[in-house]
This record gives structure tokens, sequence and C-alpha cells, in this order.
């Protein structure tokens, strides 16, 4: 199939429902942290975007977000199918972007770059959804913050080795920062950024 | 002009509505306390009557969902009952009156007694929405004020409450701050329900249709009532049990009987009332007739 | 015995079929029609659409009929029907210079190429009941003029022409209109946002605010340019043509303000504007609507910030009267568990008081007993 058909297929066949299922999910998968859930619905997205990602996507993004793509994104059909089944504009500005998503194995080299929201509305920062390996397999972390009881283990397959110096630059710019979705395949949890990491 | 006006979408709002409200849900949570300003819509029934309310969880709720609706602890105050024939007609959604099998709960002015779930939502209306409102009237001010955690005019308010009333008279939308960082109102419940809203299994959001803003508290997150040292913070105590029920320790409506004083106290949380006369539990006002028909 | 109140459902639906019945009235006389409405109470149906931000006469005028006439509830309804509305994109600007004039008046010329119109006004009636209206006498047609070629300009541009009236200033090449229905608010805010706010806001509410002005109250010496009312096209650019159709005709009043002239070492000096834009025929609120836009450019124009008026903040978040009457009316809605915090809170402080009292007078007459 070429970049372009790619584009045009795929999406929610039923999107009133889908997207308020896939909705329900990141709420409470953002209200308890590091909660792994998992998509029931395919998006038909182009590869190489994960379903939870593309579902995630089509949940979220509509024209009032600008999403960026990684490099491996946005040299495929992923920019497009975005843009043709939400209406999002695809942004090549971080800090424009409401949304980024970010392929497996790539870390962006800081958070920094991305909007952080300022201190007035901390809410106008980008959530990044990033591709693991896996979750519920890999390596251990201890999560804590609101949303958890005390002290919550996770396992996470392929977390890029800067993503905690990253995460850990994130925190103390509280209200502001960044927020993270982890998605691998049709699994994803999310990581607001109360959340403190220890490996 | 058409005769057939218009059709609703499920849920009454439009999907690109519910889109940028679940984007504010979203950061409300992962920023606890903090006001997300939205595009707030106008609604089928009057600012300052639940639009914020009624708009979260138009954007939350699905086929899944068992929806209870309260207004001062009851689900038969008039206005829940309202909202509640809303959400049945443009969702088609189960409803009930039973706290524990409610997946989304939708309150003014109260927190039900029954401890909540992990399950479970409470989505809360809320007509004023800044804490500070009353201190400052400008947004452009309070909005400065949260931004720098300059949160000293509260204490002061509170505390020029001390030094003329002897205490700190507040007795409901008593601000509290979450998980350390932001002021919050609760919105207009009594302080008695302050303490159900700290570590609390369930997600808590708070809807502000006029005011156009939504704000969050994720589940087990610390909210504590602001107060002092020496005049630590304290919840209403009740001295009569529910006439009703018995119950000790909740909080009770007064009901006038008659013109010469006459009064009894009852459950304000209706549910809960019910549930445990249901279990034989029986208040002052039952009791006698309880012996009578022995 | 006391019984909980239940029954509210049952409660609900009686009081609705009674407010049918009371909307129906007498029925021995006849209904009356959306058309009657829409023709005969023609300017109550303007103020609908043009507080609802909906141009939709049949619909304006049966908002006006379910509300029995309430107009601030026939605002509400028709709002809570624009919100459903798609939206397939922006129009291009009116242009009021080319309006087919039915009405327009002056304050700043004796005459004008154009002239002067007074159309279908109020103005000069002599405020006197009349009983021709308690029938259904016949009633004259208008008298009309041949359609003159003069074309009918604006004041503010035979101003311009001149340069003693500032420009109607420019906007970055790819600034978008905001729509305050669709975003949330922010203060400060530009100002097509507030000409947005204001073109909706109530028309009481602006009318006191630019009243306020006249006396005092951040006066800034306005004189009516031009008042006109009549149609104009609505156009919209389609990307896919490459050019702009037409969507039809509304009506619409256009208020030019021509207040005070400043100037500074730079600039020499200019009379600033005040504007005011509404659907249908209302003079009362583009009037308004000119003189509040017009001070609420004080800070704008270097001017102190002392009257109401020129206060956005208060002006804007208050002058929209769905919010006001919801948040107002919502106060007969029961309170009663916060009222009775606040019985047990008085009952508390009131028994203090009297147990100080009481130990007071103890402390007396264990005193005078020792003397």
């Amino acid at each position: 199939m070429s970049a372009n058909t790619q584009a045009f297929t795929g999406g929610f066949s039923d999107p009133v429902f889908q997207s308020q299922s896939v909705f329900r999910m990141l709420m409470d998968g953002m209200a308890r942290p590091g909660s792994i859930r998992s998509i029931e619905h395919d998006a038909g997205q182009p590869d190489p975007l994960g379903a939870a990602a593309g579902a995630i996507a089509l949940t979220l993004c509509d024209h009032d977000t600008p999403a960026w793509l990684s490099a491996g994104f946005a040299k495929s059909a992923v920019g497009e199918w975005i843009g043709f089944h939400s209406g999002a504009t695809i942004t090549r500005e971080k800090a424009e972007a409401r949304f980024a998503f970010v392929e497996a194995g790539v870390t962006p080299s800081s958070f920094g770059l991305f909007s952080l929201g300022s201190q007035e509305y901390p809410d106008r920062s980008t959530t990044l959804v990033i591709e693991v390996a896996g979750l519920g397999e890999g390596q251990s972390f201890t999560l804590s913050g609101p949303g958890i009881l005390q002290f919550k283990t996770v396992e996470i397959a392929g977390l890029p080795e800067a993503f905690l110096r990253l995460w850990a630059d994130n925190r103390p710019l509280f209200p502001r920062g960044v927020d993270v979705i982890l998605t691998a395949g049709r699994s994803f949890l999310c990581l607001p950024r109360t959340t403190k990491i220890v490996a | 002009m058409s005769a057939d006006l218009a059709t609703y979408n499920f849920a009454y709002l439009d999907e690109q509505t519910k889109r940028m409200i679940r984007r504010a849900i979203l950061k409300a949570i992962s920023i606890p306390g903090y006001q997300v300003p939205f595009a707030s819509r106008e609604m089928p029934m009057p600012y300052g009557w639940g639009t914020g309310g009624v708009q979260v969880t138009a954007s939350i709720i699905g086929p899944e969902d068992v929806l209870k609706v309260i207004d001062q602890g009851a689900d038969d105050t008039t206005n829940a009952v309202s909202i509640r024939a809303f959400f049945q007609k443009v969702a088609n959604v189960a409803v009930t009156t039973h706290t524990k099998d409610a997946t989304i709960i939708q309150t003014r002015h109260r927190i039900p007694e029954q401890k909540l779930g992990e399950n479970q939502v409470l989505v809360y209306q809320v007509p004023i929405p800044e804490p500070l409102r009353f201190l400052e009237p400008r947004e452009t001010e309070t909005r400065k004020m949260h931004a720098l955690e300059e949160y000293g005019l509260m204490h002061v308010k509170l505390y020029e409450d001390i030094a003329i009333n002897g205490r700190i008279s507040k007795t409901y939308a008593y601000p509290v701050k979450v998980d350390g960082r932001y002021v919050m109102d609760p919105s207009p419940t009594p302080k008695f329900d302050n303490p159900k809203m700290h570590m609390s299994d369930a997600l808590q959001l708070f809807g502000a249709g006029r005011e156009k803003r939504i704000y969050a508290v994720p589940p087990h997150t610390e909210v504590v009532s602001l107060d002092f040292e020496d005049y630590p913070f304290e919840i209403q105590t009740f001295e009569q049990d529910c006439a009703l029920c018995g119950a000790h320790g909740v909080y009770l409506d007064e009901v006038v009987l008659d013109d010469k004083g006459g009064r009894m106290f009852v459950c304000s949380d209706t549910d809960h009332c019910e549930d445990r006369r249901e279990h034989g539990h029986v208040g002052a006002m039952l009791a006698p007739n309880q012996e009578a028909a022995e | 015995m006391y019984v909980a109140v239940k029954g509210g459902e049952a409660a609900i639906s009686n009081a609705h079929r009674l407010l049918a019945d009371r909307r129906r009235g007498d029925r021995s006389l006849p209904s009356v029609t959306i058309d009657q409405i829409a023709e005969q109470l023609g300017l109550a149906v303007d103020r609908v659409m043009a507080e609802a931000s909906l141009y939709d006469r049949s619909l304006a005028a049966l908002a006006v009929r379910q509300s029995r006439g309430d107009l601030i509830e026939a605002i509400f309804l028709l709002r809570a029907y624009r919100t459903t509305l798609p939206r397939f994109g922006n129009s291009v600007p009116l242009d009021t210079a080319e309006m087919q004039v039915e009405r327009r008046v002056s304050a700043t010329y004796k005459d004008l190429p154009g002239g002067q119109l007074l159309g279908p006004t109020f103005d000069y009636t002599h405020r006197l009941l009349d009983p021709s209206l308690l029938s259904d006498e016949a009633v004259e047609e208008p008298a009309r003029r041949e359609a003159g070629g003069e074309e009918i300009m604006r004041v503010s541009d035979i101003l311009a022409h001149e340069g003693l009236i500032e420009a109607d200033g420019e906007l970055p090449q790819d600034h978008q209109a905001g729509d305050l229905t669709r975003e949330p608010m922010e203060f400060p805010m530009g100002r097509d946002l507030r000409l947005q706010a204001l073109a909706r806001g109530d028309e009481g509410f602006l009318l006191a605010l630019g009243y306020s002005t006249q006396r005092g109250y951040g006066r800034n010496h306005p004189f009516v340019g031009e008042i006109r009312i009549g149609e104009v096209e609505v156009e919209m650019e389609i990307p896919e043509l490459g050019f702009a159709v037409s969507l039809g005709h509304i009506r619409v009043t256009e208020c030019h303000m021509v207040n005070q002239f400043k100037g500074s070492s730079k600039a020499p000096p200019q009379f600033t504007r005040g504007y005011g834009l509404v659907f249908g025929q209302s003079e009362r609120k583009a009037m308004s609507m000119s003189l509040v836009d017009r001070a609420l450019r004080a800070e704008e124009l270097g001017e102190d910030v002392t009257a109401p008026a020129q206060d956005e903040e208060f002006v804007i978040s208050h002058s929209d009267n769905v919010q006001a009457t919801g948040f107002v009316e919502h106060l007969k809605l029961p309170h009663y568990v916060d009222f009775q915090a606040e019985l047990a809170m008085v009952r508390k402080m009131r028994a203090d008081i009297e147990a100080a009292r009481t130990a007071d007078r103890g402390e007396t007459v264990m005193k005078d007993a020792a003397e």
C-alpha cells in the first residue's frame, strides 16, 4: 500500500464510542499513573505508529492541536494519516505542538524545547506520546506521586536511558512541564508531570 | 424553518467539544488543583445550574456507565432530577440512586457519606471556582497569585476572621491546598465533607461552566484544609442522630416541623439513610412506632 | 410523621404542563403565529437574534413565542440551539459602505453625500398611545423614493479622507478573528473579541454603561458620526473556488461614534472612534456599544482607567445576560446544606456570647457577696 493510500484508510469505525472508550482509559490512566491499559479498537494506523498511539491521536487531536512527529514518523504516512483523520496540522516547531509522537528507540534530546506551559497557564504544555518496546515487561521502576497510593512498581522495556534524566529535570518545573504517555503496541501508561520515577 | 430543528450527538455535546473538554480534563489531572480554562459551551440549562458539571459528565460518560446525580446530598431534589433526566434522554445511560452502584456521580454541595471506590468518578458542579475571588475580584490578579503561589492574602483573611469571631467562621466552600501546591475551592460543600477529599480512592473532577474552568484532584492525593496551628481545622458535629436511621457522624438537614420551634434532623445523604433503614437501623422518630406495632 | 420529599419528577412535569397552559392563555383567542411575531414584533425578534448571535428570524420568533415574550429567556433558547450548529468557516468582513441603506443619520454634518434618511424610526413620534392600534385599521403603504445612484459614503470615510480620524487599525496578516464562544476568555483581550462580547451583550447593561460615560464616569466627548441601518451582503470565501460566494443578506445597525481627539508631539491631533454593529434594527444597542467600545479603549489611548465602563474585565465579565440571569437565578436552587452549616455556626457563636455574659454576671454576684 502506498504511503498515500495508507493515510486515507483506517480511522475509528465508531468514532463516538471508540474515542469515549479510549479517553476513559486515558483519564483513568492519567489519574493512576503507571497503570497499564490496553485499547480495544484498532484505528488502522499506518506503520510505524503503534495501535495505542494511533487511537490516542484520533481521540485527542483535532484542528486546534498541532502535532509534532519524530523523524521516523515524519517520513512515513503517519503525519498525513493523523492530519486526514483528526484535522490536526503537523508542525515542525516543538514549542507549538500540543501533542508530540515519538517512535520507539528515540529520545528527544530535551523536553525543554516542547511547550512547558507558563507559570500562569501551565496547562498549555505538550503531551508526549512515546513508543517503547514493552510495558509490563523489562526493567522495574518505582513510581510515586498523586494518583498513587504510596508506591507503584511498573516494568518498562526499552525506556530510553536519557528518559529518567529528562524526567528528573521536568519534575522541579512544576506546575510547568510536559506530560508523557508511554505506548507499546496496544498498551499504554500515563506519566503526568507530578509522578516521581526511581529506577 | 425545519420542523426537526436539531438532532443531538450522544451525550448532547458534539465530538469536537468533547475532545476540547477531554484535553482540559487530562491537563487538570496532571496539575492537581489548578483551574484549566476551557471553552465552555452554552448548555440547554442555565448557567449556575450545573452546566460545568454537565459538560464534564457528558465528555466522560459512555454506554457502560451508571450515573447518579445528587443535589444537597439528595437524588430527588428538582435540579438533580432534571440533570439525571437530561442524561437519560441524550445518552440513554443507566441511572441509579445507590452510591455504591454508580460509576459517575455528579454532585452539587455534598460528597456522599459512603466512601467512594477506585472505579468511581465524582463530578462537582462549581459556581465560583476561584478560591481567591472574594478577596480579589480580578482574574488577572488571582491568576498571578496562583502562579507565584502567593496565598498570604487567604491566610490574612482567615486570621481576620479569627480576630473578629474568635474562630474561622467559614462553614462551606472552605479552601483546601492540593498536593502542597494549589489552593482550591472545593465548591460549596460544607466543610464537613472536606476530609473526604483527602486521599480519596476516587477521581474528583470539578466543572465550572459559566466561569469556564475545569480542575481535578487525582485519587490518593493530599487535600488539606487551610488552618493555623492554634486554630486547627475542624468539621461540624451534630448533637443529634438522624431521626430516621439513627446515623451518627453524618451530615444532617434540619427539618422544621411546625411553627412552634419543632424540628428534627435527618440525613442529608438520602441514599445513605435509605440504605441504613433497609439494613434495619432505626432512628428516634421511627423507633416508637415500631414498639407500638409489636 | 415526617416523610422525605419525593416526586420531584412528577412536580417538574406538572410545572411544565402548567407553563404550556399559561403560554397558550385563553383558548378562545387565536394562537399567535411565528410569522405574526416575526412581522409585527420585529424589534423583539431583532434583539433576540443580536444577543443570541444567530441570524434567523423564524427561529428567533419561535423563541419569543416559546418564552412567552421573556426576551432573555428567548435569547437563551436561541443560544442553546446555536451552540449545537456546525461551523463551516468565517465570512468575509461585511462591507457596510455597500449597504442598502434604509436609515442613515449623522449628527456631525448638516448634509452630506447620500443625505440624511430618517427611515422607520420612533424619533419624533409623539409618545401618545394610539387608539387606532386597538383595532385592525388599514395601514397606508409607505412612501418610497426612486433609488438614487448616489453612493451613501460613510462619515468615517469622509473624515479619514482628510486624515482627521484615526485609521481603523491594522491587524497582522495572519490574524484570525477570535471567537469567545469557542475559546476560553482571557484578559486583557483583543478588540475583536471585545466587540464580539459587546455585540452579544445585554442591551440594558450596555445602555446603562454608555449612559454612565455621558454623566462623567469615563467621559470621552462623543459625536454620532453616523448611524446606518439596512441590508448588507454576507459572503464567504470558498478555498476550493478561490473566490467569495454570497450567502444572502442580513439587516444590521451600525454606529460610528466620533470621539475626543488626541495628539502628541509626534502625531497631529485626530479624532478617535468607538464602533457598534448589531444584527437587526437596534440603534440604542449600537450606540451604547460604540460608547462602551470607545470607553474600553482608554488604556490603548493612554487615558486613565477610572470608571466602570473603562474596566474591561468588569464590563466583559458582566455583559452577558444569559450568564447573568443563570447565576442570579441559581440562588433559588436549594442551598439548605450550606445554610445548615451557617445556622449551626451562628447558633454556636450566640451560645458562646451568652455563656460569656452569664459567666460575667456570675462573677459580679460573687463579688457582691464577698463584699
